[in-house]
């Protein structure tokens, strides 16, 4: 049996979802950001919420992330974006709303934001993308970088003594009482990214239960910003970004 | 027990050659093409189309969701 015999005879295993639009990412070939998005579109479909989700991009490589799914969105100003998601779901309690941030976007500009919005319980899905550096200005140490890693700013290395430690913000907003779902993923394999979704989709759904917010963080590569090929990037973060990300969830209740 | 067979679709002009689906193929069915697409990349073929089993690991972990994934089933295969 060959190819175009079993594409003619066989069963559609997989396909690209509806919820994602035909446009072409802008995103860096290999970028997490592209699976992550595909993650989230599939559990939106899984879930038939399309209609009822609302969306709030940040800003960063993600900005750009209303062009991608087929729901509505919201273009929120750096790192207000859990500020914006609260607005829209106190306004709108029958949607669906989640943030989409990257690392320099939620644990430093909107670090107050993130944590007075999780501590207030707004029932909202929190996604945190953790790629250890700001991606789109040119790979800037960022409050996640580990210690030792080199960027642009930090060219011999982060130290502590200079730049402190590496911020673990999803550990900082766990113990929050108005939190209810708290859990680290990845995506880099199928696997991980087949836990990733139903992480997500426990979040939508603490969000209509109004159990508090649920804060998904991924830990994600910018093989650009590392200089690194795509799948030498996924090796790194296996390896280095693991150690001190376990994956896992933290808390759950 | 008859192989499930499978077969992937990759839509050459929206691959970016990130090599994801390769890292990610558990039967090593996929690699890169020599020739590129549009864009200058050396987009994911199937090198190895008889060891594909259709499991649709590379479709999932593929960022920009450029593969289809088919397959058929063993016992479909005994009665044709």
């Amino acid at each position: 049996m060959d190819v175009k015999e079993i594409i003619a005879k066989g069963d559609l295993v997989y396909e690209k979802t509806k919820v994602l639009t035909d446009k072409e990412m802008h995103y860096c070939p290999g970028c997490t950001h592209g699976t992550v998005h595909k993650a989230i579109a599939e559990v939106i479909e899984e879930m038939g919420i399309q209609e009822k989700t609302i969306g709030i991009s940040p800003v960063g490589c993600s900005v750009f992330a209303y062009e991608y799914l087929h729901i509505d969105w919201q273009q929120a100003a750096h790192g207000r974006a859990p500020a914006l998601a609260t607005a829209t779901k106190r306004l709108m309690p029958e949607k669906y709303v989640f943030t989409y941030q990257g690392d320099g976007d939620i644990a430093s500009i909107g670090c107050a934001e993130a944590i007075h919005a999780c501590n207030r319980g707004e029932n909202i899905l929190m996604i945190f993308i953790n790629n250890g550096i700001y991606g789109m200005t040119g790979g800037q140490m960022a409050p996640t970088t580990l210690d030792g890693m080199k960027t642009a700013t930090s060219p011999t290395g982060r130290t502590v003594e200079q730049n402190g430690y590496t911020l673990d913000l999803t550990k900082m907003i766990a113990p929050l009482p108005g939190v209810c779902y708290v859990a680290r993923h990845s995506a880099d394999t199928a696997a991980a990214t087949r836990k990733l979704k139903r992480a997500l989709k426990k979040g939508f759904e603490n969000s209509m239960k109004n159990k508090g917010t649920s804060f998904v963080e991924v830990i994600s590569t910018c093989n650009s910003g590392w200089k690194m090929s795509p799948v030498a990037a996924n090796e790194w973060m296996r390896e280095n970004m693991f150690p001190v990300f376990p994956l896992g969830t933290i808390k759950d209740e | 027990m008859a192989k499930v067979k499978g077969a992937v679709v990759v839509d050459i002009e929206k691959c970016k050659g990130c090599g994801i689906c390769i890292d990610d193929c558990p039967t090593d069915t996929l690699a890169f093409e020599r020739a590129v697409n549009g864009k200058g990349y050396h987009y994911a073929y199937m090198k190895a189309p008889e060891l594909c089993i259709g499991c649709s690991n590379c479709a999932i972990s593929c960022p920009d969701t450029v593969i289809t994934v088919y397959r058929v089933k063993p016992e479909r295969k005994k009665t044709s």
